[in-house]
This record gives C-alpha cells, sequence and structure tokens, in this order.
C-alpha cells in the first residue's frame, strides 16, 4: 500500500511521468539492442558510438540544432562506416579508441565556442531524464520504433551470422551488410540511451541488462526478453531511487546495472543453473 | 552421377596457389578422407565447394551445377575453434539458428523445425545437448551438436572440417563411427579433412591427398605410398606400414605428429 501511494505522489509531476515514460522507452529499446551487442562480442563499438555521438550532439548544438539530431547523425555515420571497414581490418580497436578519443576533443572544442550552454555538456555526458519534454518523448518513441522494426527485419540472418558467422557465410547470409546494418541499429539505440543515462553511462543500459540475462537464461527468446525487462526495471528503480534519495538518476541506473551484473556472477549461480555436470 | 567434380580447377588465394589444374570425382555415398599438411588447401578445397571461393581456372561441379552459397543438399561442419567457447546459450537455440538464417525477419520456429533438431539430436545421441548451454559443453560434445546441425535438412553432402581436433582418442572414434553410419544408411557423400589418417583408415572408402597445390585421389593403398606422397610433399617420405597402421616419415620425422615443423619448414622455402 506505502509502495502504491509513493508511486503515485511520484507520478504526480509531470516531469516524472516524462522520466518514467522516457526512460521505459530507451530502456527496452537498448535492452533488446544490446542482447546482441554482448552475443556479438561488440561492446566496445558501442562505448566508442556513444564518444563519436558527443560530437555530433554538441557539433548540432553550436549550429543551433537539437543535439539529439546531431547524436544521431553522427552515431549512425560512424556505425556504418565502422561496419563498412570490416571486421578484419587490423588494429581495429586501436583505431576505434583513436577515433573516440578525437571525437571527444571535437565535442569539447564545439563546447568551447558555445559557452552559453555550458550544462549541456553535463547532461550529454550523463544524462539527464528528469529534463525530458513530451516532445522529446515522441522523438524517442519515433526513433525506438524505427530501431525495433530494422532489428526485427534482419533479427534473424543476426543471430546466425553472431552465433556461427562461417556457416552463415556458406549459407548465403551477407555477413558485411548484416555486421552494418546491426552497427547502424546500435547507433540509434545508444542515441537513445544517451538522452536518459548520457553517453558516458550507456552501458548501463546496453550492456549491464543483456549481460545479466545472458547469465540468468540460456534461450534465445527468453534471453533477449529477459533483457529488455531487466533494462527497464532497472531504469525505472533507478529514477524512483533518485526520487528519493536525491543522487543523480544515471548513478543510480548504473549501480544497479552493475549490482544485477555482479550478483549473477557469484560462485553460488553455478549451483543452480548448473544442474547437469559437464561429461567428456 | 558424380556428387563433386573438379575439372582441371586452380584456385589462388592472393597470389598463393593452392590448387593447380586438380582433376578428380567423388561418387554419391563415398567416405572420403581428406588429408595433408597444414596449409596445403583442405578448408579452402571446402570453402571453394560451398561457393564460396571460386576456381581462378578450370571448373568445379557441385551434384552437376557451379557451387553455390547456400545450397541446402550440403551440410557443413566449420573448424570448432571458432566456436565461442564461453557462450551461454543452449544447444536448442544454437543449432536452430542455422535454419533458414539466410532469410530476413524474425527468427520464428515452427513446430516442424522443432521437431527437425530433436530427430538430428536424437540422431547423434545428444538429446541431452538441447538444453545445455555450450559453455558447459566439452569439444566432444560440441562437435556431436554440431553434426547434428550439419544434418538438419537431409543433406546429400557433408563437408567435415577437422572435426577430430582437440577430442580425445575415445571421442575420435564415437565421431568417426557415427558420421561412417550416416553416410551408409542415408546415403550421404562424406569429406572428412584430418590429420591422422590412422583412425580414419576404418571408415573411409577413398582418400584425397592435398599437398603443394596437388591432390592425389585414390584408395589408401594407391595414395598413401612413397612415390606419391612425395610429389605432394615435395620432399622424400617415407611410408611404413607397421600392425595395420601406416606411419608417413619424412627423413625419420612423423608428418602427421609433426606438421607444424613441417610447414614452418616449408615456409621458408616459399620466402627464400
Amino acid at each position: 500500500m506505502t509502495m502504491l501511494r509513493i508511486v503515485n505522489t511520484m507520478l504526480d509531476y509531470d516531469f516524472m511521468r516524462n522520466a518514467f515514460a522516457a526512460a521505459g522507452v530507451a530502456a527496452v529499446v537498448s535492452g533488446l539492442v544490446g542482447y546482441f551487442l554482448v552475443l556479438r562480442g561488440q561492446t566496445f563499438a558501442g562505448h566508442a558510438l556513444g564518444h563519436i555521438g558527443f560530437a555530433g550532439a554538441t557539433g548540432a548544438i553550436l549550429l543551433g540544432l537539437a543535439p539529439v539530431w546531431g547524436l544521431v547523425g553522427f552515431t549512425v555515420a560512424a556505425g556504418i562506416g565502422m561496419g563498412v571497414m570490416g571486421e578484419r581490418v587490423s588494429g581495429r580497436d586501436v583505431a576505434i579508441g583513436v577515433v573516440l578519443s578525437l571525437a571527444l576533443g571535437f565535442g569539447l572544442l564545439f563546447l568551447h565556442y558555445y559557452t552559453a550552454f555550458a550544462a549541456q555538456a553535463t547532461s550529454l555526458l550523463f544524462g539527464n531524464v528528469l529534463a525530458v519534454d513530451r516532445s522529446m518523448i515522441a522523438t524517442l518513441i519515433a526513433l525506438g520504433l524505427i530501431t525495433l522494426a530494422a532489428l526485427a527485419a534482419i533479427m534473424r540472418p543476426l543471430i546466425f551470422a553472431s552465433l556461427q558467422p562461417e556457416l552463415a557465410e556458406a549459407k548465403g547470409v551477407p555477413l558485411r551488410f548484416v555486421s552494418t546494418a546491426f552497427l547502424a541499429i546500435v547507433a540509434l539505440a545508444v542515441s537513445e540511451s544517451a538522452q536518459i543515462v548520457g553517453i558516458l553511462l550507456v552501458f548501463s543500459l546496453m550492456v549491464g541488462p543483456p549481460a545479466t540475462a545472458q547469465r540468468l537464461v540460456t534461450g534465445f527468446w527468453s534471453g533477449i526478453t529477459l533483457s529488455a525487462g531487466i533494462a527497464l526495471a532497472e531504469a525505472w528503480l533507478g529514477i524512483t531511487i533518485a526520487y528519493h534519495t536525491d543522487w543523480p538518476v544515471s548513478f543510480c541506473i548504473a549501480l544497479l546495472s552493475a549490482l544485477g551484473y555482479f550478483v549473477t556472477r557469484l560462485p553460488f549461480e553455478t549451483m543452480i543453473v548448473r544442474n547437469t555436470s559437464p561429461r567428456v | 552421377m558424380n556428387v563433386l567434380e573438379f575439372d582441371h580447377a586452380s584456385i589462388r588465394i592472393g597470389g598463393h596457389v593452392v590448387l593447380a589444374e586438380t582433376s578428380f570425382a567423388i561418387k554419391q555415398g563415398e567416405f572420403i578422407g581428406v588429408l595433408g599438411p597444414n596449409g596445403s588447401g583442405k578448408t579452402t578445397l571446402m570453402r571453394s565447394i560451398l561457393g564460396l571461393l571460386r576456381p581462378s581456372a578450370g571448373s568445379i561441379f557441385v551434384f552437376g551445377r557451379t557451387p553455390r552459397r547456400g545450397n541446402a543438399l550440403i551440410g557443413y561442419v566449420p573448424q570448432v575453434r571458432t566456436v565461442a567457447p564461453d557462450l551461454r546459450m543452449r544447444g536448442f537455440d544454437f543449432i536452430a539458428s542455422s535454419i533458414r538464417g539466410d532469410r530476413w525477419g524474425l527468427p520464428t520456429r515452427g513446430q516442424a523445425d522443432r521437431n527437425m533438431i530433436d530427430d538430428s539430436l536424437a540422431a547423434v545421441g545428444a538429446l541431452d545437448l538441447a538444453e545445455r548451454p555450450l559453455s558447459d559443453m566439452s569439444g566432444g560434445e560440441r562437435q556431436r551438436l554440431l553434426l547434428a546441425q550439419a544434418l538438419l535438412g537431409e543433406p546429400k553432402l557433408l563437408l567435415l572440417d577437422e572435426p577430430l581436433i582437440s577430442l580425445d582418442q575415445r571421442y575420435q572414434e564415437t565421431i568417426i563411427e557415427l558420421v561412417g553410419r550416416f553416410a551408409r544408411e542415408r546415403n550421404i557423400t562424406v569429406l572428412f579433412s584430418a590429420h591422422e589418417l590412422n583412425q580414419l583408415i576404418g571408415a573411409l572408402d577413398r582418400v584425397l591427398y592435398l599437398g603443394n597445390g596437388r591432390a592425389a585421389l585414390g584408395t589408401v593403398a594407391e595414395v598413401v605410398t612413397s612415390p606419391v606422397l612425395s610429389q605432394l610433399y615435395g620432399t622424400d617420405i617415407d611410408v611404413v606400414h607397421a600392425d595395420g597402421h601406416i606411419f608417413v616419415f619424412s627423413r625419420g620425422r612423423d608428418v602427421e605428429r609433426h606438421d607444424h615443423l613441417h610447414d614452418h619448414a616449408q615456409d621458408r622455402q616459399h620466402h627464400a
């Protein structure tokens, strides 16, 4: 009963209702897309896309555009670029590392010339879900639907190519196209996630929940559903905790995300999940 | 009809000629052991049959046609090291991803697909792997799972790329026995690449020995001889029969067991 009352008072505020709606949309999209990101071992690429998005967002501010469009434009372009470069480009990790720090540097430069909104930097880097307005929610929903539609369209070859690339290639899956399309989808999801938890903490929605889900269940559909569910629960619980403690929302979500992951990695988990012992 | 026909086919990767003007034909239901030193083109041969590599000269025919990707008549097991060892996904979902995996849309599965997977798992005695994550499976169990996957959709040609690698002796025999049984019962043609000939001797009909851009196809007695192998290895080879086993030596060194050493020696010659 008290729980209900707390939720009710929270939802009396317009900005809280907006925060829940925006975080809900971004969390579900991040949880679903992140499942494949973790499965493919491409979390670093997701991280890099966030940083590149920072340059895009600050550049957009400088030009007088909404930062979200700079974020989307830059990350999607970078995602496609990475995909086209291909996975066998040697020293790719290093290349991404260099490009992402350069992108952050450019972001700083753009901010430097647009001094009026220094606070923008903090909200871009660490998120500001309590300042989300209705038009942003509409944008998030539209972007989210596009992201999920694209993911649904390539999901079948994507899961095949992620699990067994050699066989998928032999069976006629266009690997390069699928991986490029997927990175563009990741870019959209990063843009969504960055609106809630900020560019630096996109991992808390895109990596923590899917990694936790993959520790808990071993089915594909159960995994992807649980990943979205955990992301949603952590985002909403994070906002609730922030509301009561006055801690930053992004911190609370990041904390829950890390807690969820590390709890499932504790040794007692092996006793529960491994009900059959491996044989020769 | 020949299942597989190489007609003066040459395959190059970059500037390196893997197969030069090679001709041979394989009939339905044959169990072929594909042998040869590392880097002799066993994987390349399979990739060309799958339509992933085109011959630079000559032709390849698979079931009488030019190889094309996505041929449902071919079951393929790539080398096992490419399967993520820490993948926490259950066996059933892992192999289900290969069913019509080249189509767009959501990876939905019908009851017919589920039955097909169960039948295939049962056929290799691996029904218990359906619910277990790959991270908990041994190398032998993963190989069995991949074999079950390769049998989905009733292929007529099985390409198995080093399926015995990193398996212990007992499991190696199990895999050979399983594959041999399928080949007979279902009249499937098998190309089974391996490092060592001796384990396969009981199961195979003919060997396809690769080396130095050449290939020799024939019975063990025809191919595994000093003159043929000396040509393929590009060095003097002695073949010793002992106790039902065959040992292939180069200057007193067992080449099958010292493949890597041999390879490096060849590399040096190459660069010189």
